[in-house]
């Protein structure tokens, strides 16, 4: 990428983004009415009852949870020019590591701090390899990915950990007013995000570094320990969703949260998050992981097979990065103009 | 863009990683190969076949798969194998896929041991190997995943999966004939979708369903671990309002769907689980959930092989058949475990 066009691209940032990632947002609500309707048509019986349409909502939104909060820290990744491709594998061993016999023994707290720490532990490790090390983040991540399931693995002996405390198997159960723990925790996860993003100077300083890391060193950020705060950030999150994973499948193991790289990256990606760093936003994001969760449950509901769901899941993804090239090709065009 | 070229720095650092992970690995393992808890089947003196022979070394090559069912299989083999005082037991890691198992093989043929017990990461791919070690003398004894070709193995001992959806289809048509249920509403939660062993499962179920009258009204398909079985039968649930029966394949992934069925206080229907893991058959005897059977694929077969592999390279027969060698093929007949039978059993779970 030229200098040109970074400059070119920040300035339809700051001027653009407002509009675009409304209109953007708002197809994606348009996404969520359209499976909402195709359901309605194939399933009547069911969209025609009104407690369980609320509670099918409560559903998707809590399938979204887990995967939520750790799209929050690959969005900021992702938007520090970065990419994590470990957060699945540090799910699973943040997840293994809480629930082995002697993690458990020191109860709740225990576990949800062996999670939390192993998961942060774990991202900055990645951060340290990627800004010290200077590693390209794809490789560094992958190689954690390897290790950290490898790691999962060997702890667990291959098993299935199953959890005895009920704390944390209630943490899923739990409901506050109707509205179920989990999704309130995706919900002040994502609040918390989108502060951090939009009103302090580590948010403006993650857009400063993913648009141009260099410019963003002369202006004086420390892009080094910045980054590695980035892939921190990130593992907390896979810490958190462990938690939470745990206790909806009341057990973890070293193969849980297959893929979930690829759901988080996918979800940012059709929230209008850009791959090349320096733009995206939280709300998108989540818009994206709740698209996904709804297709999950739109294919139970209509009884088709997984393959399916598959295709029209990586379709979707192919779409929103096409169009988000076409906006992204007239925007510039519209700059060069003049 | 900021991209930097992967430098020699990089390189090292990368390395530094994996090493680091494998030894942190090392270190904090609390895997426990307690032999006295897998399957095996003990020096008996009214069984001939276990009385000291020519002493033999078995070579054993399984995947090193993340899965528990794996897991038992390597710990079974391992045990039994000790069970008896003249078997030296050789194992060799299978690596990832299946170029890398055959390659830990070549190494294991150049000991030459007397006879090999292998479950291979794909039967169709390993097949060559073990046409080879047939001609080079060595008797290869196929472990579940079977080989196409009939002269690549001296014995194959493998499970049933088409039998095991027969055995769930059969224990769930009864059981919805004795509750006068004429058109019940079945769901199944399969395993992945993407292995022939998932496909014939459900097609012994679908089978078997059918002798009753019945058909599955919904099958999802998860990834044979927890945090899927629990999303899929969330969604599962959701799709079947009102449920009589569920067959899910595989209770690790059980623990999730036990899960999700809980946080959804749904109790209207009966659930049997598959493989049978301790932890089902705990479930079963203690009758406090909707699990009410299980359909046995189990993981002692890996201790039978090695006790059958013991006496093809020793030239015995099995003691209480007429013939002077072992079979060629073993298929297990899948087991249904029940609230009644489920303390018999137990010792079986992995």
């Amino acid at each position: 990428m030229t200098a040109q066009t970074s400059v070119v691209e920040r300035g339809g940032w700051w001027r653009t983004i407002p509009t675009e990632s409304l209109w953007r947002n708002l197809g994606l609500v348009g996404v969520l009415v359209v499976l909402f309707v195709i359901g309605a048509i194939i399933r009547p019986d069911l969209y025609g009852d009104s407690d369980w349409v609320v509670n099918n909502m409560l559903v998707i939104l809590q399938q979204a949870a887990a995967i939520g909060v750790v799209t929050v820290g690959v969005t900021f990744v992702i938007i520090g020019g970065g990419i994590d491709l470990s957060v699945g594998a540090l799910i699973a061993l943040a997840g293994v590591w809480s629930t082995t016999l002697a993690t458990q023994s020191y109860g709740a707290g225990g576990m949800i701090f062996a999670a939390i720490a192993v998961g942060t532990i774990a991202g900055a490790l990645n951060g340290l390899l990627i800004a010290y090390g200077r590693l390209v983040p794809f490789i560094a991540t992958l190689a954690m990915l390897v290790a950290a399931r490898g790691l999962a693995a060997q702890i667990s002996g291959k098993q299935t950990q199953v959890s005895g405390n009920q704390f944390i198997n209630g943490i899923a159960t739990t409901r506050v007013a109707g509205i179920p723990m989990l999704v309130i925790i995706l919900a002040v996860a994502a609040a918390l995000g989108w502060v951090l993003l939009n009103r302090t100077t580590f948010g403006r300083r993650t857009v400063a570094i993913g648009s141009n890391a260099e410019a963003a060193r002369l202006a004086g950020i420390n892009v080094r320990r910045h980054t590695l705060l980035l892939y921190a950030l990130s593992g907390l999150c896979c810490g958190i969703g462990a938690i939470m994973l745990t206790s909806l499948a009341t057990s973890a193991q070293a193969a849980a949260a297959e893929l979930y790289e690829l759901d988080a990256i996918a979800a940012a990606i059709i929230g209008g998050t850009l791959l090349s760093g320096g733009r995206g936003t939280i709300v998108g994001s989540m818009f994206g992981v709740i698209v996904f969760s709804a297709i999950t449950n739109l294919f139970a509901i209509a009884n088709l097979p997984t393959e399916v769901q598959n295709m029209v899941k990586g379709g979707i993804i192919v779409l929103a990065v096409l169009i988000q090239q076409i906006r992204f090709r007239s925007l510039t065009a519209l700059f060069r103009k003049p | 863009m900021r991209m930097n070229h992967p430098s020699r720095r990089s390189l090292l650092f990368g390395g530094a990683a994996l090493g680091a992970g494998a030894v942190l690995a090392a270190c904090t393992s609390n895997e426990s190969n307690n032999p006295t808890t897998a399957q095996t089947k003990g020096a008996d003196a009214s069984n001939a076949n276990t009385a000291a022979g020519k002493a033999v070394t078995i070579g054993f090559s399984a995947p090193a798969a993340d899965h528990g069912w794996i897991a038992a299989i390597t710990s079974n083999a391992k045990a039994q194998a000790s069970a008896y005082s003249d078997v030296t037991f050789k194992q060799v890691e299978a690596g990832k896929d299946a170029a890398a198992q055959r390659a830990a093989l070549d190494t294991l043929i150049a000991e030459k041991p007397d006879v090999i017990v292998l479950l291979p990461h794909d039967g169709k791919e390993l097949n060559a190997f073990g046409l080879k070690a047939m001609e080079a003398g060595i008797p290869v004894v196929n472990l579940d995943r079977a080989f196409p070709d009939a002269l690549a193995y001296r014995l194959q001992i493998k499970g049933d999966n088409y039998g095991m959806g027969v055995a769930a289809g059969h224990y769930i048509g009864k059981a919805m004939k004795a509750k006068n249920i004429a058109s019940p509403v079945i769901g199944e939660i399969a395993g992945m979708d993407e292995l022939e062993l998932t496909q014939e499962r459900s097609k012994g179920f679908a089978d078997a369903l059918k002798t009753y009258g019945f058909k599955v009204a919904n099958r999802r398909a998860a990834r044979f671990t927890a945090d899927s079985g629990q999303k899929e039968a969330q969604n599962l649930l959701q799709a079947l309002p009102k449920l009589d029966a569920l067959w899910n394949h595989d209770d690790d992934q059980g623990i999730g769907v036990l899960a999700a069925i809980t946080a959804a206080s749904r109790s209207e229907f009966l659930m049997v689980g598959g493989a049978g893991s301790k932890k089902a058959i705990e479930d079963i005897a203690a009758d406090k959930s909707v699990l009410k059977a299980t359909v046995t694929y189990s993981p002692s077969m890996a201790s039978s092989a090695i006790s059958l592999a013991r006496l093809i390279a020793q030239g015995r027969g099995m003691a209480d058949l007429v013939e002077l060698q072992v079979p060629k093929e073993i298929i297990l007949s899948s087991e249904t475990i029940t609230k009644e039978n489920a303390s018999t059993y137990l010792k079986l779970g992995f």
